[in-house]
């Protein structure tokens, strides 16, 4: 227990030094051998790329928008059912989509889970401006929609968010985020994920969510201090890269407040949870 | 239908799955409405010669991978029929589009006016459904070229061997077969969805990709220190030592001369007999490295252009360019033509041999080799006087490269020629590399620069962002070339991926790293963390296409206008 929370502060204060990195530009260079091979900023008289000497670009005929096409994807990460150790089952969705070209995506991230026997569940959209803002990176800037809901009550709320997503060296995902509520309440999250390749198709996927709050919010389960640590690790086979079943298994702790917060409730503090669902996109 | 009864086509009528030819050939407009076109088609001939050409492009029912698909093809044959011109003569090709979109043919190396290069939007608006366009020109070369389409019609079947006679013949060595070799890739997708895919997810047909045992075999034999730094700068870049080809066997089947490996496309060559074989990168996205088990290959000119014989075991070649190498058969045996790609994912293969049923063996595809740091880190981790002479060369990035759209700069490229590209180095056998090409003729205009144009090669693998600069064609302004100059133009290799380089309208002649002149060719290919020179003289007023010859990075942006004037 002591190691998990220990082991949970050093990942809390890794993403916040990672978001903070971020917050500087994101600047990671690979520093090799005296040179900066990737990110940075352009030197002073660094040399332009402009030939023209004044001539005009006209645009090519059949070749006018494949550089600057506009590219939708759907991809729908997690879509499973799962059964936890205290006999709870329920459905989680996790979907993330974008339209955009090259530098600028209008970018949506769906996710939620509904409880199959208290039918009780959660949901969360974020709507979202996304610009590349560096080789690997990009900076999000939007607004999100809880809603929680059961038989006999709803709640919801608006936030707003600012975050990056990208891949940080040694290929992890990473999407950290900062939230702040309709009502003030400031709060943060941090995801990691990476793609660790048994074959070319059997993929072993560990995936990190931390989340913390400068305020509780009890309406919504959340209370002061880190809330919750989630870790999962899915296995999928890629029958093709677009279509992907998996099974897995994730543990989720609540702490402090929040915990405390659950228990109250009736609800418990943690719990594990076996899952098979479908990752797939398009 | 005019095909059913023709000959060739209706002995290739065959849908016995796998086979490799371009079966049967119900024409899908003729399908749609009957004899809607058939009876313009003209000629179905394997082979046009003369000075008066009729060329329709029209979609046609394939089967190249045991399942059914529609291609694009030039006068109902896959790929389009050989057309041999005559140094000297004026010729008249008239080109009819029978697809529902726009398209066009480009002559690939030919030096002839701008509005007759076949490039929409550059040299003329493209060719409408149902419209034909003329194509008059005075040809002015000789040697091994091709054809294709300027759209994306070129990864559905729209290209052929273009070749040219010289005005005298006693210019050219004489053979007793003479065989183009035209190595391409097909894939049954829509190439607008492959173009996709990538964008989604750069690695989508990369199948080659590290995995967790291939880090514990390098721990087992390296240790886990060296297994771990072996990997170390790859996974602090978040670049893939694996990523050859971005679009590889997962969808593609390699064919030669439209004959996919199963087909095997088979040539005649008997005992004694000295054979020319045309090698013609016609691929969209794929380099080949070609042998002849138990041959040597003496190449003789590369992009039309001779050079001064030199004796190989193997070469590669990229998309565009073309080789042309001479055999001679010792004896009765069969020998086969072997292409893999260089990803080596798949392969593309044919026979030589006195009779059609015989068959040599088929090599086993060679065992993937990841890329060395050199391809990354150029001329640093190099040694001895290449070393010393790239580093005296300073970076000299543009500031478009500092952006979202650049996820590599190479501070101190390589700039020897000696190599013959990853994958090839130390197997044992020997391979061509473009130091070893030297043509005969020297350029006529010897006079030194007058204008220097750098342009780095840059990309983004994870967005599937290609670019030159860091801006890609819609970006970027045209490069002007000032009419009747020399003009030395650098290529700096930002990206760990090979790129040939072409350059309509002009030739390119290569420069070797001690800045004189190595070997004229319209398409350079150039090596991961590489920089090369090329001089051209700007004699051809108009405005050009110049771009990376793989259709998806040129699709994606790594594509210039150039202006002549």
């Amino acid at each position: 227990m002591k190691l998990l929370k220990s082991l949970t502060l050093l990942s809390m204060v890794g993403g916040l030094w990672m978001s903070s990195a971020l917050a500087e530009g994101m600047k990671m260079q690979g520093q090799v051998m005296g040179g900066s091979m990737q990110g940075g900023s352009a030197p002073m008289g660094a040399r332009s790329s402009d030939y023209s000497d004044g001539y005009k670009y006209r645009g090519i005929k059949g070749w006018e928008e494949t550089d600057t096409i506009r590219i939708d994807k759907v991809l729908a990460d997690q879509t499973e059912y799962r059964v936890n150790n205290h006999g709870n089952n329920s459905l989680r969705y996790d979907t993330q989509a974008w339209r955009g070209t090259n530098y600028h995506k209008l970018w949506l991230k769906l996710e939620g889970s509904d409880e199959l026997t208290t039918r009780a569940g959660n949901m969360e959209l974020q709507v979202l401006d996304s610009r590349s803002i560096d080789s690997f990176w990009e900076f999000q800037m939007g607004v999100r929609y809880d809603r929680v809901y059961s038989p006999s009550i709803t709640r919801q709320r608006l936030l707003a968010v600012i975050g990056f997503q990208g891949l940080a060296p040694y290929w992890f995902d990473v999407e950290p985020a900062l939230f702040i509520s309709d009502k003030g309440d400031v709060s943060a999250r941090v995801r990691a994920t990476y793609d660790l390749l048994l074959t070319q198709k059997l993929i072993l996927r560990p995936r990190l969510e931390i989340n913390a709050a400068m305020r509780g919010s009890s309406q919504f389960d959340v209370g002061q201090g880190l809330n919750d640590v989630q870790l999962g690790l899915r296995l999928r086979y890629e029958i093709t890269r677009k279509f992907a079943p998996y099974i897995g298994i994730a543990k989720q702790q609540q702490f402090g407040a929040t915990a405390n917060l659950l228990r109250t409730a009736g609800g418990a503090s943690n719990n594990i949870s076996l899952m098979t669902g479908l990752r797939w996109w398009f | 239908m005019s095909q059913k009864n023709n000959p060739l086509l209706s002995s290739r009528r065959t849908f016995v799955k796998g086979m490799a030819t371009v079966g049967a050939c119900l024409p899908l407009i003729g399908a749609l409405s009957p004899l809607a076109w058939a009876g313009e088609l003209l000629s179905s001939k394997t082979e046009l010669s003369g000075s008066v050409f009729d060329l329709v492009i029209a979609p046609m029912r394939v089967n190249l991978t045991g399942k059914e698909s529609i291609a694009t093809t030039v006068n109902g044959l896959l790929p389009g029929p050989i057309i041999k011109l005559k140094e000297g003569d004026d010729v008249t090709i008239r080109v009819t589009n029978r697809l529902d979109e726009m398209t066009t043919i480009h002559w690939h190396g030919i030096i002839l006016d701008s509005g007759m290069d076949g490039v929409p939007g550059i040299s003329f608006p493209g060719i409408a459904p149902g419209e034909t366009f003329v194509h008059r020109f005075k040809v002015v070369q000789h040697g091994t070229y091709w054809y294709h389409a300027h759209t994306l019609a070129e990864q559905t079947g729209v290209y052929g061997a273009l070749i040219i006679e010289p005005r005298d013949a006693s210019n050219d060595m004489t053979f007793d077969r003479d065989y183009p070799i035209v190595l391409s890739d097909w894939t049954d997708e829509n190439p607008v969805d492959v173009f996709l895919n990538l964008k989604k997810l750069g690695g989508y047909y990369n199948q080659r990709n590290l995995t967790a045992s291939d880090f514990f075999d390098d721990a087992a034999h390296l240790g886990l220190g060296t297994a771990f730094t072996k990997r170390k700068l790859w996974n602090e870049t978040r670049m893939s030592p694996n990523d050859f080809s971005d679009v590889s066997a997962a969808t593609y089947t390699y064919l030669m001369n439209g004959h996919s490996p199963n087909g095997n496309w088979h040539g005649m060559a008997k005992a004694g007999e000295r054979v020319r074989l045309r090698l013609i990168g016609a691929a969209t996205a794929t380099f080949f490295d070609v042998r002849i088990p138990g041959l040597k290959l003496t190449v003789i000119a590369t992009d039309g252009q001779p050079v001064k014989p030199v004796v190989v075991d193997e070469l590669r070649i990229g998309s565009g360019e073309t080789y042309d190498v001479m055999v001679t058969i010792p004896d009765k045996q069969a020998y086969t033509i072997f292409a893999q790609s260089m990803d080596r994912s798949g392969y593309a293969c044919g026979t030589l041999s006195a009779e059609k049923g015989m068959k040599a063996a088929v090599p086993a595809l060679d065992a993937p080799v990841p890329l060395d740091m050199v391809d990354m880190m150029g001329a640093m981790s190099q040694q001895g006087k290449w070393k010393q002479m790239a580093m005296q060369h300073k970076p000299n990035h543009s500031r478009d490269e500092y952006g979202a759209g650049v996820d590599m700069r190479v501070d101190y490229p390589r700039v020897n020629l000696d190599d013959p590209g990853p994958g090839l180095r130390n197997n044992g056998r020997r391979v061509l590399s473009y130091a070893d090409l030297k043509s005969i003729h020297t350029p006529r205009d010897t006079r030194p620069p007058t204008q220097e144009i750098e342009l780095h090669l840059t990309g983004n693998m994870e967005r599937f962002i290609w670019s030159m600069d860091g801006l890609t064609l819609n970006e970027a302004a045209p490069i002007h070339f000032r009419k009747g100059e020399r003009i030395r133009v650098i290529f700096h290799n930002d990206s760990t991926m090979i790129h040939p380089m072409h350059l309509h309208g002009m030739w390119s002649d290569l420069e070797s790293p001690e800045g004189g002149f190595q070997v004229r060719k319209h398409t350079i290919a150039v090596q991961p963390a590489q920089r090369v020179s090329m001089l051209v003289t700007a004699d051809a007023e108009g405005r050009w296409a110049f771009h990376c010859h793989l259709l998806y990075h040129m699709a994606a942006g790594m594509f210039r206008e150039v202006v002549v004037a």
